[in-house]
């Protein structure tokens, strides 16, 4: 607590993963500061998932450390010693972290309301009345006040997304992590998810973005990370990393992309 | 039907240009209806043979289901038993269902075992094996610190013994319906953790990720999450081991336990041998308990099915009901 006042509300620094023999992130620095939107780009298989799911404890990570918002993730440091946190200490650490997964995962068994109030009256004790007024703002939000009685199976893929958003939001997370949120989208339905996301980034929220959509880390990222073969291979505002790549993994990457989406990235661009 | 081309002109080609209405003969399935005039005739015969045939005497059956004995045998060794196993049996197998997937190699073991033990003996054994549990015990079953004997001989500390049960008062209790339930819970607990497991394992790796997401403890997670998504694919099987234990009741003779529907039903077969009208007495009992018990299971299916099956949105006031028809409707 004696950082100062602009530390970063994610700091990683050389933070390596592997999974049995396959070490997936080599030592990894990231600093995200409050406000910020950060994307990580880079092709399947450079870690980018599983560096983001580290920053909530989904998984464990081998070397270096994570903090967020000054506390250690998954790890304190008791009498000079590093303990690992049991499950209610990292429960605890999680509902400040919002996160939205690729493949939606909302509870099937409950509508879109009781979906986003569940957390929040069962972890965070908040008052069934209160958290359903809450939760009907959220909807609202992100343009679903009308669906909230609806099953997960009753909603569009893209619905089901901004219901996952609402939910992970209901939370008051202090950062919000984006694990390919519109990956498994139809096209037509991609747009109306990046708006819902562009409109949280132009509210202030923290988020960090794991994303194949370029043209969307290039309109609202403050900082994008290209990663490839678990480390980050560059890093900086989009107009540099996007815009004029140094390295040249970036620039074959980035070709490939925009030529791959480029029917697709009209349609955010539009919105 | 090869018309000269005279656009405009020829109904024929019309008809061929845009088709309309089609007017056809269905095919005829002549097989069907012989199936169905063999079958006519053998469930004319079945009637004809229940209806004539002097071994069922429908009057004399109807006086046995309406005897006090077997009424009270029906309700205790049949209902109440297959209620109180059922209760042990699926509380025992999800909780063993949950120990078989941690972590802890112990606890995943023990369940391991449980499940091995009393899988592989046949209900029928392990019931005449409960019925004389107070065989083992002697000088009777004591509740206090576990060894106190020889903590006695070691350190003469006083004996460490709450609350001690007579040998007499346990062959009492397991010579009775208690010991039927004991055996059958267990025996039925065995089962109902490989359903259990079964659930627990269909419901996705992302359903439990998502809510350690939110910040949920595990056992919260499991309780409000997993469990509930479990209960789709649990509930089928489970009726069908609760219409099962319906009928294993009948196997607590191997106890013995007489207030039971079929040993009351065989006690006045043996003195009236009235066997047929006897026997019938217990069928029309099963089956009208089974089908109750089948009513029961589709409304708790049609429950634990919501936001699969494509149901109209419903006001959150309507889903504490539980059971009713108005709950799952």
């Amino acid at each position: 607590m004696s950082q100062p006042l602009d530390r970063p509300l994610v700091k990683a620094r050389n933070v390596h993963k592997s999974f049995g023999h396959v070490e997936v992130l080599r030592g990894i620095d990231l600093d995200v500061h409050a406000g910020q939107v950060v994307c990580l780009l880079g092709p399947s298989g450079s870690g980018k998932t599983t560096f983001l799911r580290c920053i909530n404890s989904l998984e464990r990570i081998d070397a270096g450390r994570i903090w967020v918002d000054g506390d250690l993730v998954g790890l304190a440091e008791r009498k000079g010693r590093l303990h690992r946190l049991n499950d209610t200490e990292i429960a605890r650490q999680r509902r400040d972290i919002g996160m939205v997964f690729q493949r939606f995962n909302l509870f099937p068994h409950l509508n879109a309301l009781e979906n986003v109030v569940e957390a929040p009256i069962r972890v965070r004790g908040v008052a069934k009345a209160q958290a359903h007024a809450r939760a009907h703002e959220l909807l609202e939000r992100v343009g679903l006040a009308d669906r909230a009685q609806n099953y997960p199976a009753q909603l569009s893929g893209g619905q089901q997304q901004r219901v996952a958003i609402a939910r992970a939001l209901a939370m008051q997370p202090k950062l919000m992590l984006f694990d390919e949120p519109t990956s498994a989208l139809d096209p037509e339905l991609v747009g109306e998810v990046l708006t819902v996301m562009r409109e949280l980034a132009a509210d202030g929220t923290t988020m960090v973005v794991v994303t194949h959509e370029v043209a969307f880390a290039r309109d609202v990222a403050d900082q994008v990370v290209f990663m490839d073969g678990g480390v980050v291979v560059e890093y900086g505002a989009p107009g540099d990393v996007i815009g004029n790549p140094r390295e040249e993994r970036t620039r074959t990457f980035l070709a490939r992309m925009l030529h791959e989406g480029s029917a697709q990235d009209s349609a955010p661009d539009s919105v | 039907m090869s018309t000269p081309e005279a656009p405009g002109t020829s109904g024929v080609r019309d008809e061929e240009e845009r088709p309309g209405r089609i007017d056809a003969v269905e095919v005829r399935h002549p097989w069907r209806w012989v199936t169905v005039a063999v079958i006519a005739v053998l469930a004319l015969m079945l009637v004809h043979l229940l209806v004539t045939n002097p071994a069922f005497d429908w009057p004399f059956t109807l006086e046995v289901m309406n005897q006090t004995i077997v009424i009270r045998g029906l309700l205790v060794g049949t209902l109440f038993t297959t209620v109180c196993a059922m209760v042990i049996g699926i509380t025992g197998g999800v909780l063993l269902a949950v120990l078989r997937l941690s972590d802890n190699r112990v606890l995943a073991g023990t369940a391991w075992t449980f499940t091995w033990f009393f899988r592989a003996i046949p209900r029928y054994v392990l019931l005449s094996i409960t019925g004389g549990l107070g065989a083992l015990f002697a000088t009777g079953l004591s509740i206090g610190v576990p060894f106190d004997f020889l903590l006695q001989q070691w350190f003469g500390t006083p004996d460490l013994r709450l609350l001690t049960i007579s040998q007499q008062s346990l062959f009492a209790l397991f010579g009775g319906v208690f010991g039927g339930i004991v055996g059958l819970g267990v025996s039925e607990a065995a089962y109902m953790a490989e359903i259990a497991r079964a659930g627990l394992l269909s419901v996705d790796r992302g359903q439990h990720e998502a809510a350690e997401a939110l910040g949920m403890s595990k056992r919260l997670a499991m309780r409000r999450i997993v469990l509930p998504q479990a209960m789709r694919v649990i509930v089928p099987p489970t009726g069908n081991e609760v219409i099962a234990m319906l009928k294993d009741t009948s196997l607590l003779a191997a106890i013995p336990v007489a207030t039971e529907l079929f040993f009351r039903v065989s006690q006045i077969k043996n003195t009236t041998y009235q066997v047929m009208a006897g026997n019938m007495a217990a069928v029309l009992y099963y089956l009208i308990a089974t089908s109750i018990l089948m009513v029961g299971q589709h409304f708790l299916e049609k429950r634990f099915s919501r936001g699969y099956g494509g149901t109209p949105a419903r006001r959150p006031a309507a889903a504490g009901v539980s059971l009713g028809p108005g709950g799952a409707k």
